[in-house]
């Protein structure tokens, strides 16, 4: 990998600048595009006022909520309550840092790049807790307690459905990973890998508060769960970190899974990487429209009775495979 | 998953539950190192249905005690009612049950032409009839969708669900559009017989309609019955018949809990005698029967309509003459009671006429059916969880505008 002027510290400085800005105005658009394709599926026609097919939308949903006055309620633990969606968001692009775009793009090839992504997606559910602890508001505290339940159940199953690819490429590079499978076939051709493939999508789903699985801010339960007292731009920057974490999500897991930049017809790198991502975060999304919501003990039942050992199962299987392959 | 209920078929075996939650539980007996917290659902919470609140005691995310706050809403309907004159009350009843208006308007109606020993044509019965089961089918699909909301969330596949259902409600709302100019607060009754005529065409547009709602029925049905709903509902808010009968729940709450009762079938109004009504039943008492109950009366809704519709005899519409002063209904003196079938169950109307007061009612009470749903919160709440909770008032449907009047 080379670096912007052969200094790792000002490649970061300047990679990561770019990297959050393309970040926020792809999750800014990736609203739009969720929008759209939530009309589609309800039979209606989503955002179409606002520029052109309403691609402004987002930019006026921006602006709106930037005007509004940021209200604290007065029982509010100040402090904390603006900690909050500052520490979501940062956490929630700190993950974009190991998201390989191409061979010789990318912000940080740490080598322990999974661990790392997976340590800040797990994070996420600290300032969740944070703001519902902070808002001093009962529907907002039983987000927060269930939002800390389920981060931290479904880390451990996410965790190890990231491990078979782990374990198959043998490294914890992403760079490393990406470049096995460039070698070797993508990780979800073979079975193992697709199974965990399907557990890593579904405890993203999860990790980042996606239906099925959005317990803790379950709006006809919770009224909003942990976000219910945050109005105006705070409130935009949780849901903007929401989305940054799926997308960021969903690249991983093509990272991890789906090959990352490796493609056919010698196409940029990047327009594969791009391409898989937004498969990915397509099928989220359509996930989310489709289903039900599960109550937060089935949740936990799901996690703690099917996926932590069938994820066991696969990594066992993963490594007997690399032993024999020897 | 299978939802074919058995239409028609004799009462199942009554379910029998041991335990049923004492709704005046004390909490200073409950365990004393119990960390209750009080959680007020209500009545500015998304999924309350209206206006409705519940003090919720609970101990983890477990409810210990529930408590049903009404009255948000109250107008004082009945009141009202009791100061305007025979003709002038239609309208005003169009707002209790703001989900099946013509319900509404036919119950209070009806009891006027009792009390008055007026005889409706049958041209207006059928017509009455059809409009009723016409709002039946609105009134369930508004239902269907807000328990998917309330199941799967404002922005997600629950949503999708309630859109679909409200696209489908919309074809009824323009019928009655067509029929009557209005989408909702229709006055289409009075006493004695109907407003509006049928508008040449319109039968055919009802056949075309009901096709529609019912090959469009199955495929978002197939979206919404997955093993998730199914988690989610099955052995849910379960309530024993014995209880159904003793809080007076009537209608599909009633007949999910193996009791066979239709009004429709039961105590034949209207030309009900005429059809044979297959009244769906289901034993499980939970939230899956309540649903699969309502989905077998959509149907059943639409198989009648279609036979209503093609049926209306010609004749006139109305035994009294069009309106031409608010006094022009008088009664005198009498008792009535009317109860009829409306999509929550039995919606009645009693009045008493005196001699002082011949234009209006001397006294008018309305039997909400959703009054006595809302009444089982307390005993189904408790023992559940908040989500659980929420999915149960979801089944339980209560409309706060009938609730509270």
């Amino acid at each position: 990998m080379t670096t912007i002027l052969g200094n790792p510290w000002l490649h970061g400085l300047v990679f990561g600048a770019v990297l959050v800005t393309v970040l926020m105005t792809l999750v800014a658009f990736i609203t739009w595009f969720e929008r759209k394709l939530a009309g589609r599926i309800q039979s209606r026609l989503g955002p179409t006022m606002v520029g052109p097919f309403g691609l402004l939308q987002p930019l006026a949903d921006a602006v709106k909520a930037m005007q509004k006055e940021f209200i604290v309620p007065r029982n509010a633990d100040r402090f904390l309550f603006w900690l909050a969606p500052p520490l979501t968001i940062a956490f929630a692009l700190a993950t974009a840092a190991v998201v390989p775009f191409s061979k010789d793009v990318l912000a940080a090839n740490l080598d322990v790049g999974v661990l790392y992504a997976l340590a800040f997606s797990g994070l996420l559910a600290f300032p969740t807790w944070v703001a519902g602890w902070a808002s001093n508001n009962k529907y907002a505290l039983l987000g927060g307690m269930r939002m800390v339940a389920q981060g931290i159940s479904y880390e451990i199953p996410m965790v190890m459905a990231a491990l078979v690819p782990v374990t198959l490429a043998g490294s914890l590079s992403m760079q490393g990973i990406v470049e096995y499978q460039e070698a070797s076939g993508w990780i979800i051709a073979t079975p193992v890998g697709a199974a965990a493939c399907l557990l890593f999508l579904t405890t993203a789903l999860a990790e980042g508060n996606r239906i099925p699985f959005d317990i803790p801010e379950a709006e006809s339960e919770l009224v909003a769960g942990p976000t219910t007292e945050y109005n105006a731009i705070g409130w935009s920057i949780f849901a903007a970190s929401e989305y940054a974490h799926s997308v960021i999500t969903a690249a991983i897991a093509s990272a991890l899974f789906l090959g990352g930049w490796d493609g056919w017809w010698n196409l940029p790198p990047l327009v594969w990487m791009v391409a898989k991502t937004g498969f990915v975060f397509l099928i989220i999304t359509w996930v989310r429209w489709s289903l039900l919501r599960f109550r937060s003990d089935q949740l936990m039942a799901l996690c703690w009775k099917y996926l932590v050992p069938g994820a066991l199962l696969l990594v066992l299987i993963a490594g007997i495979q690399v032993s024999v392959r020897g | 998953m299978a939802v074919a209920v058995e239409a028609g078929s004799p009462a199942p075996v009554v379910p029998t539950k041991a335990f049923v939650p004492d709704p005046y539980l004390d909490l200073d007996t409950y365990e004393a190192d119990a960390d209750l917290m009080t959680l007020s659902l209500g009545p500015q919470h998304p999924s309350t249905h209206g206006v409705f609140r519940v003090v919720l005691y609970l101990d983890g995310e477990i409810i210990v005690k529930a408590v049903p706050h009404c009255g948000y809403l109250h107008r004082g309907v009945e009141k009202l009612c009791e100061k305007l004159s025979y003709s002038n009350i239609t309208p005003i009843l169009d707002k209790n049950d703001y989900v099946a208006p013509m319900l509404n308007e036919q119950a209070a109606n009806m009891a006027f032409e009792k009390l008055m020993g007026i005889e409706v044509p049958l041209r207006a019965k059928y017509l009455r009839t059809l409009l009723a089961e016409l709002q039946r089918i609105a009134s369930h699909l508004l239902w269907l969708g807000t328990f998917a909301m309330d199941l799967g969330g404002a922005l997600g596949g629950g949503t999708s669900v309630f859109m679909y259902c409200f696209r489908e409600r919309e074809i009824i709302l323009d019928l009655f559009e067509d029929l009557t100019g209005c989408r909702f607060h229709y006055n289409t009754h009075h006493v004695g017989g109907n407003r509006h005529d049928i508008p040449p065409g319109w039968p055919k547009l009802v056949n075309e309609a009901l096709d529609t709602i019912e090959s469009r029925l199955d495929a978002y049905l197939a979206m919404l019955e997955h093993p998730i709903f199914v988690d989610r509902t099955k052995g849910v808010g379960t309530i024993d018949a014995q209880l159904a009968l003793e809080l007076g729940l009537s209608g599909p709450l009633l007949r999910a809990c193996g009791i066979d009762h239709d009004l429709r079938r039961d105590a034949p109004y209207h030309v009900y005698d005429l059809l044979d009504v297959q009244v769906a039943v289901d034993g499980g008492g939970d939230c899956l029967a309540r649903y699969k109950v309502r989905l077998a009366e959509i149907r059943e809704s639409i198989r009648l309509s279609r036979i209503l519709v093609d049926n209306v005899p010609a004749g006139p519409l109305s035994a009294t003459k069009p309106l031409n002063m608010v006094t022009q209904f008088k009664a005198t003196t009498g008792q009535v009671y009317v109860g009829i079938e409306s999509p929550r169950g039995e919606l009645g109307t009693w009045l008493i006429a005196a001699k002082d007061k011949p234009t209006s009612p001397y006294r008018f009470k309305i039997r909400p059916p959703s009054l006595h749903a809302a009444a089982a919160v307390p005993y189904v709440f408790p023992g559940h969880t908040l989500s659980d909770a929420i999915a149960i008032l979801g089944s339980l449907d209560p409309i706060m505008g009938e609730v509270d009047r």
